[in-house]
């Protein structure tokens, strides 16, 4: 393996360079399915104003990853467990609402506490201490497998899938609850589903960027677009498109240098973010 | 057909009694006011006539059938304090979910025929919006239009899907007196144009003077159904409410009305369930 793989500033050869490695493309890979799914997930998020529960539920992985270790399960499988288990716990107090979801913050705070608690417990139990806590923290790109990567590639078109099919109610009783709910739409059902996937596009999402970076690509790129237009179709698509900017180069800065790629990726999402505000608030 | 028809209906909410026996009528293009004074349920007997509240006694038909079936035909503008400054989402958007908001799908029109019912909303959703004259701003984010401006958009979005009732509720609520006589002419307009029934939930009846058919007045739990001229009198109010109440008329026809005890629990905004 290239030890010190270096930057020769000729874009094929460099290219070239990034894919020749079986652990960078499968990264790479990752990283496209990781950045799509966040970004779109990400766009109904910032626009329901739930980035409180989505943070909450990247937390989660802890609990998750120390009691996967405790019982024996793999951490990724942990990851999906707890956060889907607390997506279903903030969402019992978020369908019984009929006021949006600016109140539920104090449940949200709650679930979160209890999360990392348990974690807490999970690991003083496990003294066989988890292994990997920095890459558990802040991700790494290093040790993606070909399963992970179809595993991660499954869950995410069937996630996106089931978001496409509920893409105009969801719309819809995020815009006015009132409204949707007079019409006929599962308004409290929708708020249960949507926090699922979100569950799901976290926990995919912190397998590369690491439980306390899942935001440059959930938050940041689709806070971004969503500065620069508000129609539906171009927020989502120029949110995916900024996610995966932001991924692409986070993941080959790191390759060609010797920091670590959630540096780069969240740094270059903050950049999005700041650039977007700037433009948008000059119209 | 009766578009809605109420008997002996009563909500409780929270172990307590909203209203109850009210017994209502509306017709085919009839344009009826709503008034009372906060907290008399004004809110609550729109929202069980939309089938989101459930009744504790007696029953109601809407548009021939029970409330949950005939949402598809009801437009509807929820009682609010307006959109969030930071909604990115554009007027059009927002009435074009009148359409479509309930439909399941990905939402990409692939056959021709999709294309064509896809136009032909897209066209609906447009004649709307010129209708209500919010056609200058409906393709700026709705969170940064004024609460006016909000309104007629509302008023749109409950006009697209060519309903047969619309429920207004304090449609009139953050418009400046002006603004509160015009949409109260282009809702009697369009109600008339189009053969709609208009349920409009109003404070103050005064805008509205002229435009009414029936007005309905909620207080003391109970309610009162008639005209003008006949509802809002000082011997039936001080009847409905068991306290004096004065109706004073002005020299220009506008109708003050003095004494009315205000209900006890007032929330504010929205009712909550």
């Amino acid at each position: 393996m290239n030890v010190n793989p270096s930057l020769k500033f000729d874009l094929i050869a460099d290219l070239r360079e990034l894919f020749a490695f079986p652990f960078m493309v499968h990264a790479l890979e990752a990283g496209t399915i990781v950045a799509v799914f966040a970004a779109a997930v990400g766009w109904y998020m910032v626009l329901r104003r739930q980035s409180f529960a989505g943070h909450t539920l990247s937390l989660m992985a802890f609990p998750g990853a120390t009691g996967g270790a405790l019982i024996g399960l793999p951490v990724s499988l942990g990851y999906y467990l707890a956060c889907g288990a607390a997506a279903i716990a903030m969402g019992q107090t978020t369908r019984t609402s009929t006021r949006g979801f600016g109140s539920e913050t104090a449940t949200i705070g709650t679930v979160q506490t209890v999360g990392l608690a348990a974690g807490y417990l999970f690991l003083s139990l496990n003294s066989a201490i988890l292994s990997g806590t920095e890459t558990l923290l802040f991700g790494t790109f290093l040790g993606v497998t070909q399963g992970q990567v179809v595993t991660l590639l499954i869950i995410a078109v069937v996630a996106l899938a089931l978001l496409a099919f509920g893409a105009r109610p969801l719309l819809f009783s995020t815009v006015d609850r009132e409204l949707a709910r007079a019409s006929g739409i599962p308004v409290g059902t929708l708020d249960v589903l949507f926090l699922l996937l979100l569950a799901l596009a976290v926990a995919a999402t912190s397998q590369i960027t690491g439980v306390l970076l899942v935001f440059a690509v959930l938050v940041a790129p689709p806070a971004a677009a969503q500065q620069l237009t508000s129609r539906p179709l171009a927020g989502l698509l120029l949110g995916i498109a900024f996610a995966l900017l932001v991924v692409w180069l986070g993941l080959a800065a790191a390759y060609f240098s010797p920091w670590p790629v959630g540096f780069f990726t969240t740094t270059f999402a903050f950049a999005v973010y700041v650039i977007a505000r700037l433009i948008g608030s000059r119209r | 057909m009766r578009v809605v028809e109420l008997r002996g209906a009563g909500v409780r909410l929270g172990g307590r009694s909203v209203f109850d026996d009210v017994n209502l009528t509306v017709d085919a293009g009839e344009f009826l006011a709503v008034l009372g004074p906060n907290g008399a349920g004004k809110s609550t007997l729109m929202r069980a006539i939309l089938a989101l509240v459930p009744l504790a006694a007696g029953n109601v038909t809407v548009l021939g059938g029970a409330p949950a079936q005939a949402r598809a035909r009801i437009g509807y503008l929820p009682q609010r304090s307006g959109f969030d400054r930071a909604t990115r989402l554009r007027g059009v958007d927002l009435v074009r979910l009148g359409v479509d908001g309930t439909r399941w799908g990905v939402p990409l029109a692939l056959s021709t025929a999709a294309r064509d019912r896809r136009r032909s909303e897209r066209e609906r959703a447009d004649r709307v919006i010129e209708l209500v004259g919010a056609a200058p701003y409906a393709h700026r984010p709705i969170g940064e239009l004024s609460g006016g401006e909000q309104q007629r958009l509302l008023i749109a979005q409950a006009l697209v899907r060519h309903p047969q009732l619309l429920i207004l509720d304090e449609p009139l609520d953050s418009l400046d007196l002006p603004n509160q006589v015009a949409v109260a002419a282009l809702i009697r307009r369009i109600a008339t144009e189009e053969g709609i029934s208009v349920m409009l939930v109003a404070h103050d009846v005064n805008p509205l003077l002229g435009y009414l058919d029936r007005v309905v007045y909620l207080g003391g739990g109970r309610a009162l159904t008639g005209t003008v001229d006949e509802v809002i009198t000082a011997e039936k109010l001080t009847a409905l409410y068991g306290s004096p109440v004065e109706v004073l008329r002005t020299s220009d026809g506008r109708l003050v009305v003095v004494g009315l005890p205000e209900a006890p629990h007032y929330h504010g905004h929205r009712h909550d369930e």
